[in-house]
């Protein structure tokens, strides 16, 4: 967040937002990612549900996927993950 | 046709037909909102009224309908207010012309219902236009004209139309009213000004097909810049109360201002103060007029913003200038009031001495004989060179 940022003549009265939340790339906030073991996943999903940023999406043929942008890197899908498949990396 | 003060602020409500009127009764407003379900009732307005549990909600149900794109009308007093508190500067921090009527009335404790001007005083910061009435067609009035005010381009705030608790509130006076349809065609339907959110440009107001995002947590980052534009925002409205005067003048022939002078064009002394008391000092400046005495006086109308400029210009070369209000700021070097008159003549060459009198805390009446008072003790300051007593108490018992 260094750019540099509107003053108050150029903002939009009303403190309205003008950037939704995904325009927040929360992805540099962290030093790890998740990376997926394919071949002990389950497809159970729980890492989806887990991710406190939505940030870990189901693929059209069931195997999860995260998006690196918004990835904190806070570990929580695998430490939730039943058999094991999520192992924190660096990013 | 005949009114009291609260009966005018709820006729000049009915004529204005808003969006939503969300209220809760509390004496000495509860004509205000009970006269207003009568209307809906009668079903003379199209307005959705909210029977709400408490002040608190109701502010917050107008913050929303007024977010919605709606015109939104409350009215409260006293403790009422106190309970609105959060919601006054969410309002006016998300820039939302909500027009509410505030019967003013002492705050508890000890509980006492009578006028003072302690609630709105209090409020003075929270970032709302305020507007103080003399008498019940200043209400009327003023509550038509608060909706150009509060939703001119350039201001977008809400707007406070202050009237003395039983003073006016309760006493029926003769209101010259205006045609339903004059009144729809000066008010008109609620424009919108433009505004740049996450999803581009749209109008200022929530519309699910160009979602906008209202009221974010707002951080060191942009808060300061969102105040700064409230403060320009009172500035604008310093421009924005004058034009909305004149166009009310085209159809009402009643022409308002910031200030109303009386008398003083000669005067060697002078009163100024906010509310219906100054029916009084008017009196009481004939009296000392008919004695030989050259008072004046200056009817606030409009104390926030605070029109600077044209005090200045109205005090000219007064030599003395009392301030009497019905507020005490508890340890302060002295009423609101006082403090901002001080203030805007601290670094003037020109300025009077002044002084500050506060009287009517919990409704206590003050005469003309106490004005009058009052005025001699100006005098007596003037004939010095010098106040003896910076604030002074009228009306209270040692």
């Amino acid at each position: 967040m260094s750019e540099l940022k509107p003053g108050w003549k150029d903002l939009p009265k009303g403190a309205v937002s003008t950037k939704s939340s995904r325009d927040y790339e929360t992805g540099d906030w962290g030093i790890e990612r998740p990376e997926f073991d394919r071949s002990k996943c389950t497809k159970c999903m729980l890492c989806h549900f887990y991710c406190p940023e939505g940030a870990i999406t189901v693929r059209e043929d069931g195997y999860t996927e995260v998006n690196v942008k918004y990835c904190k890197g806070c570990g929580i899908c695998a430490e939730e993950c039943p058999v094991s498949c999520i192992t924190m990396v660096m990013k | 046709m005949g009114l009291n003060g609260d009966e005018a602020a709820a006729y000049a409500a009915k004529q204005v037909n808003p969006d939503i009127v969300a209220a809760y009764p509390i004496t000495p407003q509860t004509i205000i909102v009970e006269r207003f379900s009568e209307y809906v009732a009668d079903g003379e307005v199209d307005t959705e009224f909210v029977a709400v549990e408490s002040e608190h909600s109701a502010l917050s149900s107008c913050v929303g309908a007024a977010a919605a794109g709606g015109r939104a009308f409350t009215a409260t007093a006293a403790n009422g207010l106190a309970l609105m508190w959060e919601i006054t500067y969410i309002a006016s921090s998300l820039r939302l012309p909500i027009v509410m009527a505030v019967a003013n009335r002492a705050l508890s404790g000890p509980i006492n219902i009578h006028n003072d001007h302690s609630d709105t005083m209090g409020a003075r910061d929270s970032g709302w236009i305020q507007i103080y009435c003399e008498n019940s067609q200043e209400v009327y009035d003023a509550c038509i004209e608060a909706w150009m005010m509060g939703e001119h381009p350039c201001v977008q705030l809400p707007v406070m139309v202050c009237l003395d608790g039983f003073t006016l509130s309760h006493t029926m006076e003769n209101v010259l009213t205006l045609p339903d349809d004059v009144v729809q065609e000066f008010v008109g339907e609620r424009q919108f000004i433009r505004v740049k959110g996450h999803a581009g440009e749209t109008e200022f107001r929530l519309n699910v097909e160009t979602p906008l995002t209202m009221g974010p947590l707002d951080l060191q980052d942009y808060y300061f810049e969102h105040k700064m534009q409230q403060v320009d925002a009172m500035n604008e409205a310093l421009k924005a109360i004058p034009e909305v005067d004149a166009e009310y003048a085209k159809v009402s022939g009643r022409r308002y201002g910031f200030l109303h002078p009386y008398k003083m064009d000669d005067a060697e002394v002078a009163l100024i103060g906010l509310g219906s008391a100054m029916g009084t000092v008017r009196y009481a400046v004939d009296e000392l007029r008919d004695e030989g005495i050259k008072a004046g006086l200056i009817k606030m109308r409009v104390f926030r913003p605070f029109p600077e400029e044209e005090l200045v210009k109205v005090v000219g070369d007064l030599p003395v200038l009392g301030v009497l209000e019905k507020a005490a700021s508890f340890g302060a070097p002295g009423g609101p009031l006082y403090e901002e008159v001080k203030t805007v003549f601290y670094d003037r060459e020109r300025k009077p001495l002044i002084a500050d009198f506060i009287h009517g805390l919990g409704g206590r009446d003050t005469s003309p004989k106490m004005i009058k008072g009052v005025y001699k003790s100006l005098l007596d300051a003037k004939e010095k060179g010098k106040v003896s007593e910076k604030v002074s108490f009228v009306g209270v018992r040692e």
